[in-house]
C-alpha cells in the first residue's frame, strides 16, 4: 500500500460521489435550496415582527438565525452521510468496493472529503443570501474562515455518527426513523431557533448537553456581535467538538470494523 | 502443493452469532476449471463465496487461494482475483464506462490500462453501443454484463461468480453461459455458485453439492451421475420368448461396454458404459439369439437424481431450517 495508490482510490471513489450528485440535479437543488429557503427565509420572515430583540441581542431575527441555519446545515449534511454508504451496503456496492484491494479507510475518506466540500458550499451559500437579505457578518472574512473551520469539525463527528449507524442498523427504515428521531430533537433542543435565556428552565438543561449548542454559539457572534464576543466561545467550541469528534469517530470506527471485518 | 490447484478450503466454516452458516467445509479447486457450488437458497453457498473473496472471515479452517491465504493475505488475494456479487450491485447514477473507470482507480491500474481493458471488456460483453448511459436505463441482462465486465477488470487469474444467471431471461442466461465458457478458454479459473441444476450440469467440470451447510459430495456432472449406476438400458422382451432370457443375458453379459445386467420380470437392465454405442450391439445379440424384443428404453439419471440422492430432497424443496443467506 504506496502513498499513490491510496490517493487514487480515494479520488476515484470521491469522483463518484461528485458524479452521482451531478446525476440527480433536481435532487441536488433541493438539499441546497431547502435550508436557505425554508428556515432562513420563510421562519427568519414569519418570527420577525414575534421576536424579541431584546432578547435575541441581535439586529434582527434573520440574524440572529443565520448561524443557527448555518448550524443546522451542518448537522443535516452530517447526519445524511452515511446515507449512500447504506444503499451501497444493501445493493451489494459496498462488497464490491471491499472485494478490491483497496485500504478500507478509503472509502470512509472518500465519503467524509465529499461531504464536508458539499458542506462548506452550503454554508458559503447561506452567508451570502443572509447577505442579501440585510446580515452583515461583523467579522468579516477571517470570520467565515472560522465558521467553516468550525462546521467542518463537527461535520466529522456528525458524519461518523451517520456512517457508523448506516453499518449497524439491518434496514434503512431503521436508518431513516432513528436519523429523524435525532435531527429534530437536535434542533429545538439547542440555540438555533431562539436563545437558551428564552427557555424553560429544563430545557435549557437539556440544550446545554447538547454539543450543537455550543457550536451554535460560536458561530453566532462572529456574524452579530464581533470577534471580542466571539473568541471565548469559538475556543470552547473547539474544545467540546474536539470530545465530540473522538468520541463518534471511536463509535464509527467500531460499527465500521464490525460490518467490514 | 500441486501446482494445479489454485484455491484449497480446509475445514472451512462460518457462524453467525448462534447461527451456523457452514460448517467444515473442505475441497480444491483446480486451474482452468469450472467449479460449481450448488445447493438451495440458504444452503451456505454465497457465504462460502464470500469468505474465498476476503469480504467475510471465516470462523473457523483456512484457505488459499493462488497460495495466499485468505485472512493474513488478503490484500494479495484481492489483487488477483475478480468478483462478481449476486445482487445487481450497479450504481444506477454512473454509466457502465464510469462503472469500470472507478475500477480502474480501485485496482491501481494506470490510466491508459484501465482504457484498453475497458474497450476490450465492452467489446467481449457487447456493451459498446450502451457505454455512455447510466445504468438505471439497462434490462437486467445488461447490468448482468455490466458486472461480469467489472469482474474481469482487474484481469484475474479466478473469477468469483454469485448466481449469475440468477433471474435471467433465457437468452440472456445461454449469453452469460457463453462468456463464461470463453473465459475458460482464455484460462481463467472460475468458481460459481448456483442453484440451477441445468447450469451447473452444463457448465460446471466439477462441483460441490452443499446443503444445509456442508459439502454432500464433490464431482465431475458426468462422475456424480455415474456415481449412481450411471447409463442404463432397459429390455423388454415379448413374452412367449421369456425362456430366451438366460441365453440373452449371456450373450449380453459378454458384450464389451456392458457393466452388469440384471434380469427382471419382463426382460433385462443392462448396465452399459455408452449407450451410443451399446445400444447397436444389444440389438445385435437379440437378433443372433433369435429373440424377439417387445422395446427398449434407456435411462440417463439426472443431476436432480444425483442432488436427491446426495440430500434427501429435491433442490427446490429447501431446508427450512437453515440460515438465511444474507
Amino acid at each position: 500500500m504506496t502513498f499513490q495508490h491510496y490517493r487514487q482510490e480515494v479520488l476515484a471513489l470521491t469522483m463518484r460521489w461528485v458524479r452521482r450528485l451531478s446525476r440527480e440535479k433536481f435532487s441536488m437543488l433541493f438539499t441546497l435550496v431547502q435550508p436557505m429557503l425554508f428556515w432562513l427565509i420563510f421562519f427568519g420572515s414569519l418570527f420577525q415582527k414575534a421576536a424579541n430583540i431584546q432578547i435575541l441581542q441581535a439586529p434582527n431575527y434573520m440574524s440572529f438565525l443565520a448561524g443557527g441555519v448555518v448550524v443546522m446545515t451542518v448537522l443535516n449534511n452530517g447526519l445524511a452521510g452515511g446515507v449512500d454508504l447504506l444503499f451501497d451496503k444493501e445493493n451489494g456496492f459496498l462488497e464490491r468496493l471491499m472485494s478490491t484491494p483497496i485500504h478500507r479507510s478509503s472509502v470512509i475518506l472518500s465519503r467524509y472529503l465529499f461531504v464536508m466540500a458539499i458542506t462548506g458550499m452550503q454554508i458559503l451559500v447561506i452567508l451570502s443570501i443572509a447577505f442579501v437579505f440585510g446580515v452583515r457578518l461583523e467579522t468579516g472574512l477571517p470570520g467565515i474562515a472560522v465558521i467553516l473551520a468550525i462546521g467542518m469539525l463537527f461535520g466529522v463527528g456528525l458524519t461518523a455518527i451517520s456512517m457508523g449507524l448506516a453499518f449497524s442498523v439491518k434496514s434503512h427504515g431503521d436508518f431513516f426513523s432513528m436519523l429523524g428521531f435525532l435531527s429534530l430533537p437536535m434542533i429545538f433542543l439547542s440555540s438555533a431557533l431562539v436563545p437558551l435565556s428564552a427557555m424553560p428552565g429544563w430545557m435549557q438543561v437539556v440544550a446545554m448537553v447538547n454539543p450543537m449548542t455550543w457550536v451554535i454559539d460560536a458561530v453566532r457572534p462572529l456574524i452579530i456581535t464581533g470577534w471580542n464576543a466571539a473568541i471565548p466561545q469559538v475556543g470552547m467550541a473547539f474544545v467540546i467538538l474536539a470530545i465530540f469528534d473522538a468520541v463518534c469517530l471511536y463509535g464509527g470506527a467500531k460499527a465500521f470494523r464490525r460490518a467490514i471485518g | 502443493m500441486d501446482p494445479a490447484v489454485v484455491i484449497d478450503v480446509a475445514r472451512l466454516g462460518k457462524t453467525f452469532g448462534p447461527v451456523t452458516a457452514v460448517e467444515d467445509l473442505s475441497f480444491t479447486v483446480r486451474a482452468g476449471e469450472i467449479f460449481g457450488l450448488l445447493g438451495p437458497n440458504g444452503a451456505g453457498k454465497s457465504t462460502t463465496l464470500r469468505m474465498l473473496i476476503t469480504v467475510l472471515p471465516p470462523s473457523t479452517g483456512t484457505a488459499t487461494v493462488l497460495g495466499h491465504d485468505i485472512v493474513t493475505e488478503a490484500d494479495t488475494v484481492r489483487s488477483l482475483i475478480g468478483y462478481v456479487p449476486q445482487e445487481r450491485a450497479v450504481d444506477r447514477f454512473l454509466t457502465g464506462r464510469e462503472h469500470l473507470e472507478l475500477l480502474g482507480g480501485l485496482y491501481h491500474l494506470s490510466r491508459t490500462e484501465t482504457n484498453a481493458r475497458i474497450d476490450e471488456l465492452l467489446k467481449l460483453v457487447n456493451l459498446e453501443e450502451h457505454a455512455d448511459r447510466v445504468a438505471k436505463t439497462y434490462s437486467g441482462g445488461m447490468k448482468r454484463k455490466l458486472d461480469i465486465a467489472c469482474g474481469l477488470l482487474p484481469n484475474p487469474k479466478i473469477v468469483f461468480l454469485d448466481e449469475p444467471t440468477l433471474g435471467l431471461d433465457v437468452q440472456s442466461r445461454l449469453k452469460i453461459w457463453d462468456y463464461i465458457r470463453q473465459l475458460r478458454e482464455n484460462g481463467i479459473t472460475i468458481v460459481m455458485t448456483t442453484n440451477y441444476l441445468e447450469e451447473a450440469d452444463q457448465l460446471c467440470d466439477r462441483l460441490a453439492i452443499i446443503d444445509g451447510g456442508t459439502i454432500r459430495v464433490i464431482g465431475s456432472p458426468l462422475e456424480l451421475k455415474t456415481g449412481l449406476g450411471g447409463d442404463s438400458l432397459s429390455v423388454t422382451i415379448k413374452e412367449h420368448e421369456a425362456e430366451k432370457l438366460p441365453r440373452l443375458r449371456e450373450g449380453v453379459m459378454a458384450l464389451p461396454l456392458v457393466r452388469d445386467v440384471r434380469l427382471n420380470p419382463t426382460g433385462l437392465d443392462i448396465l452399459v458404459e455408452s449407450p451410443e454405442k451399446s445400444l447397436p450391439a444389444v440389438i445385435e445379440v437379440a437378433q443372433r439369439l433369435d429373440c424377439g424384443l417387445d422395446g427398449i428404453e434407456y435411462h440417463r439419471p439426472r443431476l436432480d437424481d444425483v442432488f436427491v440422492a446426495h440430500t434427501g430432497h429435491g433442490l427446490r424443496g429447501g431446508t427450512p431450517d437453515t440460515a438465511e443467506e444474507e
